[in-house]
């Protein structure tokens, strides 16, 4: 029998438990089989990959990494699992869902309602990034890199710029460099808050500008770098960015 | 003489609590505001408003401090007066008072000389009526029907993702466990029953802490080992009376910010001792800066438990919440009142 392989993460135990009793009772109708269990965000980015699920029930309220934040980086993958969201409450979550049609139950969970969200789910492709982008709650906490079938995760906060090159966008931290497939002006605004752009293919962390240096240009009109906390690349100001990025060294630096 | 539930005055005006602390402050910051206000229109400058009021106050204080003696005293009686027979009482206290100091003034020297008694009266008389209007409007403004009506809407509201969270965790018990299942449905009513009881009433902090281990107990289903709570309570005061609800929202409050965001254990410590003639209540969890930001709905919580504390103890207690590096605690101080006393 060709059982449909689902995942489960939900970071309380009985939660899990009553899903599992649910799928139970609804094999009859729609044979299913347990492809895993993450009680948090990041064990369900670690597990899911390899686990051949090709359905994810998905609670949004998770330690570590939210629901909705996991769907997206689950979105990079080649086979990405097709995605139920479930939430107890949540005003916010189940109007973002509403706007962005994404499927979800609330819980307690209706084991007819189960039923017919996997049925859907199994035939539909994973949800969009650009839908998971406007439903979340604020800005990721991590960029995701995959790297042969795995995801690798990249904290934003350690990322020291962004610079885009032809197709891609580089994103820079003091260990190494990844290509990410997020667009300049996409990032900056939504790291509006932490990341500053100084020129128009390069956005900066506000706390990871050291200070300015020099860069050429004669005395009327002077061209800047920007010195790095930790690498030693400078990175130039555009003549356009300057009077706006200037104040921001001593600023940032209390 | 505090009164065991706000409901329990009747319509009618009443003289003010006088030996709480909120209304003495009340009364000695408004004839001091009073008194400056006249003189600062009397005088010309700022500078000579000040000297003129530190004269002023040569007199003023002292029949200030001896009228908040003197009231405090006689508080049992005069409550037992009509409200005018009560009133009239007083003005005829303060302008006793005020012949008292000012005959001890004007023999002092001249330096004291206070003017004429009659005018000295009449601003006592002045003052004391200013004084008693404000309370009776103040009581108006705050009168039982108000309180009440406040009171009700600010009962305390549990938030609908530990309701449906809960109901989700015993539906996974009904088959496994339904010894457990029915435990925790009825540690889920008693707690339902609480919340929607009369919220004007006094508990005694021992059943609200027997309600704290109930709502425990269904979180640590929820959360298995990822809560711990840890429990201080050899010294609390089980006698003592609060309002109802007031603990239940602050150990929720620890656990959704503190426990739930954590994906390891978590611990969350309730601390109640009694200190004196104060009862002093603790909880303390994790803290998570940024979680804690995204999670929000905090604050509401908070100034709820902050206006009902208010309205139960005026002044005279406390709710302070602060950050101590890792661990964000909560504080709430209220008067020790025993329920021995207490209107059933």
């Amino acid at each position: 029998m060709n059982a449909l392989a689902v995942f489960i993460a939900d970071d309380e135990a009985p939660a899990r438990e009553r899903i599992k009793e649910l799928l139970a009772d609804i094999a009859p109708e729609l044979p299913t089989r347990i492809a895993g269990e993450a009680g948090n965000g990041l064990d369900a980015l670690e597990q899911v990959p390899g686990s051949g699920a090709r359905v994810l029930l998905l609670d949004i309220a998770m330690p570590g990494m939210d629901g909705l934040e996991l769907a997206r980086h689950l979105g990079a993958l080649e086979n990405a699992p097709a995605i139920v969201f479930v939430t107890a409450h949540d005003e916010h979550a189940v109007e973002a869902f509403e706007l962005n049609a994404l499927d979800y139950l609330m819980k307690p969970v209706r084991a007819a309602r189960l039923a017919a969200a996997l049925r859907k789910a199994a035939d539909a492709p994973a949800p969009d990034a650009e839908r998971l982008a406007r439903a979340a709650r604020g800005p990721r906490q991590y960029f995701s890199v995959t790297e042969r079938s795995r995801i690798v995760l990249v904290p934003v906060r350690d990322v020291v710029y962004f610079k885009a090159e032809l197709k891609y966008v580089t994103l820079r931290t003091q260990a190494g460099e990844h290509l990410i497939e997020d667009s300049l002006v996409a990032l900056e605004r939504e790291f509006a808050q932490d990341y500053v752009r100084i020129h128009r293919n390069c956005l900066v962390a506000r706390n990871a500008m050291r200070s300015f240096e020099r860069a050429g240009g004669d005395d009327d009109d002077p061209h800047w770098n920007v010195v790095l906390d930790g690498i030693p690349e400078r990175l130039p100001v555009s003549r356009r960015q300057w009077p706006l990025v200037k104040g921001l060294v001593n600023l940032g630096r209390e | 003489m505090s009164s065991s539930s706000i409901s329990q005055n009747a319509h009618a005006d009443a003289l003010p609590d006088l030996r709480n602390l909120g209304v003495i402050a009340r009364i000695l910051i408004g004839v001091n505001l009073l008194a400056f206000g006249a003189v600062l229109f009397a005088e010309p400058s700022w500078a000579q408003s000040f000297t003129r009021f530190t004269r002023v106050a040569s007199i003023l204080e002292p029949v200030l401090l001896l009228s908040i003696v003197a009231l405090y005293l006689a508080l049992p009686w005069l409550l037992q007066l009509p409200y005018r027979t009560g009133c009239a009482t007083v003005l005829a206290i303060e302008l006793l008072l005020a012949t008292i100091v000012h005959a001890l003034a004007a023999q002092a020297g001249a330096e004291f000389a206070p003017g004429s008694l009659g005018r000295t009266l009449a601003l006592a008389a002045g003052a004391t009526l200013f004084v008693l209007g404000y309370f009776r409007l103040h009581a108006r403004a705050f009168s039982p029907a108000l309180a009440e009506a406040r009171l009700q809407a600010l009962q305390s509201r549990i938030r609908p993702h530990f309701l449906f969270n809960s109901l989700n965790a015993v539906l996974s018990l009904v088959r496994r466990d339904p010894r457990r299942a029915e435990r925790t449905l009825q540690d889920l009513a008693d707690l339902f029953r609480e919340l929607m009881a009369d919220g004007r009433r006094f508990v005694r902090l021992a059943d609200e802490i027997a309600l704290l281990e109930r709502y425990s107990g269904i979180e640590k289903l929820r959360l298995g080992e990822r809560l711990r709570i840890v429990w201080e309570l050899d010294e609390a005061p089980s006698d003592a009376l609060l309002p109802p609800m007031v603990l239940q929202p602050l150990l929720e409050n620890a656990i959704y910010h503190g426990v739930e965001p954590a994906t390891g254990a978590s611990e969350v410590v309730v601390r109640i001792v009694r200190r004196g003639d104060r009862v002093l209540v603790q909880v303390e969890n994790a803290y998570r800066g940024e979680s804690a930001k995204l999670r929000g709905g905090n604050h509401m919580a908070m100034e709820n438990i902050r206006e009902r504390l208010r309205l139960f103890f005026d002044a005279e207690a406390r709710l302070e919440s602060r950050i101590d590096g890792e661990r964000y605690r909560v504080e709430i101080e209220i008067p020790y009142r025993s329920g021995a006393g207490l209107r059933q």
